[in-house]
């Protein structure tokens, strides 16, 4: 008998993977592209939603060459993709009526505000607050900036999605328009509890129900695919930071982790139970495997960390490649007084202050590049910091090791960093890419390719750890600089 | 301070004329412009073709500057990028071994470990990036001093740790001979009682090596009942680098 594989896409912010795994959950092999970032204005940021697709079909023959695997030995294919993502395409010709408008964008601010005197409601069925960074608004203000595309839109000649919905759709032959229940969590439009459409949110939002694609499991039946990957099932999708909660194994209740990517976020598995948030975290739905109650997490999501160093490194041109930045930051030995607190497009969890801009703050004639590359690292420890003493004040639990993964794990002196400030052990499991393992578990499980839960538990393993090593004394000034940071970013933008 | 050495002058000034020109220059064009002997010329080109520096062309015989000149500035990698490229290929030559992976460059004569990865058993382990390791005594060394990454050389006085160690400078050139020969080295009680290691040459552009990566446990899971380490964990060791390489734009 040959040997099976599955199959994951990471449709990600800044590039798509396709990644092969065995069935230890190892990484076979990997191919990526980068895809264009379109920045046409401050504060907007947009992808072309075909050339993601273009890229897809690109790296699907890619990496199973470089696997040496054909067609017929992937099992399933699974998905995880960049949340709240929004594109809306014609029906018929497949073609996108604009750039799709990604989560950092931050254009829906005024709609955002006058919307909000009424979104009570909304928010309590949504589970979320209304904010720029979700789907709905976005959504909104496509089918606003175009005329006839509203109403286009009502006679069912368009389709709308977040970035699974259009992969799928492509990967069927535009057979299939469904989403999963953990990319329809972060739209506002899902009734969290009901886990479909809620009428009343659509409603509010003024969106066409026509062009929704249907809401399925996580974990199921999304099809099988006539491009990229001809006659291979779809067996899941997941938002890529429930995949990565997935992928870490993290089945039951009080199990949370950390993925450090260009965001970052802590997701916490709180089980079969919806959780509201009262500290500026999210509530939101892990996975659903279909046939079983869904499982629900409170998520505390930080918009700029890895997005941070990029800044660093294209913006400023201090560094050539990202993983300089420990280089540089090690050539000092701490902040020298200085702080970064990147709101770049507001500040995220828990503050959720949208109109807070980034501030460098402490600067002295003493700072040197080296140290504002200590302070680009900090930001993501004390960013952490806070999320995590909201998750405790919120779920009443105490984070006793922080699971991390993701591609700034590979940054030693960020990791040390993190450890000392939460003052927890952080351990890195034996597979970086958790956002592809995650979609590859789920895609497996739905297909039998992975037998249950406890299966996919076994394969995990701790591959480095990094345990607190900071004074207490030094950690509490520093976090209070660190607020006073924060303080100073509040107000900046004016309601026009 | 000592005077300048004429023949390094001279070879300069034949690189500097190789860059300068339209494409390639024959023996008796150099020889001319430089106002030098065809056989000193001939000697220092000899000698620059020997270190990759200039190239010949077969069919007319004359000569151009060598890929290895262009790659000289470029050849540098930063340890962490090289932990940030090689981490999703050394877990899992960590979960197809089951042993513990490490990742080395060389800094000051001795192997810098840049990356550890657990034994997959979920012990308790303490990471080790940052620690120094002795070049001659260690698989990571031993790969690195044979392919001279970043210009390793074999110390005068070498310190024996057990009574393995390689301290002979003979037996120690015939053994970086072998680990050019296999294409990996091993470590077999060479730096401590009942360890071994075995370990394989990243390469960069060109196929320059610039790092070692290689997993070490007990003697008795990592070697053979000849004491020789056990090819399925050769073959694995073998392919991380490879794929490490491959993906640091090594062609082969």
């Amino acid at each position: 008998m040959t040997e099976k594989y599955v199959v994951a896409i990471d449709q990600g912010t800044t590039s798509t993977r396709c990644i092969v795994f065995d069935r230890r959950g190892q990484l076979v092999s990997m191919a990526q592209q980068e895809h264009r970032q379109y920045f046409p204005r401050p504060g907007w940021a947009e992808h072309d939603a075909m050339e993601i697709w273009r890229n897809v079909e690109r790296l699907a023959p890619r990496a199973l060459r470089q696997a040496g695997v054909t067609l017929d030995q992937v099992a399933a294919v699974g998905i995880a993709n960049q949340r709240e993502t929004t594109v809306i395409w014609d029906k018929h010709t497949g073609v996108p009526a604009g750039r799709a408008i990604t989560w950092q964008d931050t254009r829906t601010s005024s709609l955002v505000h006058a919307l909000s005197e009424n979104s009570a409601d909304v928010s309590e069925i949504s589970g979320l607050p209304l904010m720029t960074y979700f789907s709905g608004p976005r959504l909104r203000w496509m089918l606003d900036q175009t005329p006839g595309l509203h109403q286009r839109a009502a006679r069912g000649e368009l389709l709308c999605g977040t970035m699974e919905t259009w992969l799928i759709w492509n990967l069927t032959g535009g057979r299939r328009h469904v989403t999963d229940v953990t990319n329809a969590s972060r739209t506002m439009l899902l009734d969290i509890h009901s886990l479909d459409w809620s009428s009343k949110a659509i409603d509010f939002f003024g969106i066409p129900h026509a062009m929704l694609p249907e809401v399925r499991p996580s974990i199921g039946d999304f099809g099988t695919a006539s491009h990229a990957f001809p006659g291979v099932r779809i067996g899941a999708a997941l938002g890529d930071q429930q995949a990565a909660l997935f992928g870490q194994t993290c089945f039951t209740a009080g199990e949370a982790k950390c993925t450090y990517g260009t965001g970052s976020f802590l997701l916490l598995n709180t089980g079969p139970e919806l959780v509201a948030s009262n500290n500026g975290l999210l509530s939101t739905v892990a996975y659903q495997i279909a046939g079983s109650p869904a499982a629900y997490a409170l998520e505390g999501s930080i918009a700029i960390t890895g997005s941070l160093v990029q800044w660093f490194r294209d913006q400023l041109e201090l560094i050539s490649s990202a993983p300089e930045i420990e280089t540089l930051a090690r050539t000092v030995t701490d902040n020298g007084g200085c702080y970064i607190v990147p709101a770049f497009s507001g500040l995220y969890a828990p503050h959720w202050r949208s109109e807070a801009r980034g501030v460098i703050v402490g600067l002295t004639s003493y700072i040197t590049k080296g140290h504002l590359a200590r302070a680009v690292l900090e930001a993501t420890a004390w960013q952490t910091r806070e999320v995590v003493d909201a998750m405790n004040a919120n779920s009443g639990l105490g984070l006793s090791t922080l699971k991390v993964d993701g591609g700034m794990t590979a940054d030693n002196l960020l990791m040390q960093m993190i450890a000392d400030v939460l003052d927890v052990p952080l351990v890195r499991p034996l597979a970086v890419e958790t956002v592809s393992l995650g979609a590859a578990y789920a895609a497996g499980l739905a297909v039998g390719y992975w037998p249950d839960l406890d299966g996919l538990r076994r394969n995990w393993h701790i591959a480095g750890q990094w345990m607190p090593a900071m004074d207490p004394g030094i950690r509490a000034a520093e976090y209070a600089n660190w607020r006073r940071a924060v303080e100073r970013t509040f107000d900046w933008i004016q309601p026009a | 301070m000592p005077g300048t050495v004429q023949s390094i002058e001279r070879a300069a000034a034949i690189l500097r004329m190789l860059a300068g020109g339209p494409g390639r220059l024959g023996l008796s064009e150099i020889a001319r412009a430089l106002d030098l002997a065809k056989g000193t010329t001939h000697g220092i080109l000899r000698t620059l073709q020997g270190v990759g520096f200039v190239e010949q062309d077969r069919t007319s015989g004359q000569y151009q500057l060598g890929a290895a000149l262009l790659h000289l500035g470029t050849s540098y990698l930063d340890i962490n990028e090289l932990r940030s490229r090689s981490i999703n290929w050394a877990d899992p030559l960590a979960a197809n071994s089951g042993e513990a992976v490490r990742i080395g460059t060389v800094l000051e004569g001795e192997v810098l470990v840049v990356h550890h990865v657990f034994r997959p058993d979920d012990t308790f382990q303490t990471l080790d990036v940052g620690t120094l390791l002795p070049l001659h005594a260690t698989a990571l060394g031993k790969v690195l001093l044979a392919y001279r990454a970043g210009g390793a050389t074999v110390r005068s006085e070498l310190t024996a740790y057990t009574r393995k160690t390689l301290i002979g400078r003979r037996e120690l050139t015939a053994g970086l001979e072998q680990v050019r020969e296999q294409g990996f080295a091993a470590d077999i009680e060479e730096l401590t009682l009942g360890q071994a290691a075995v370990a394989a040459p990243i390469r960069s552009y060109g196929g320059l090596v610039i790092g070692a990566i290689g997993v070490s446990g007990p003697v008795e899971r990592l070697c053979d009942s000849h004491y020789r380490p056990r090819p399925h964990l050769i073959t694995c060791v073998r392919d991380a680098a490879r794929a490490i390489s491959r993906d640091l734009g090594a062609t082969r």
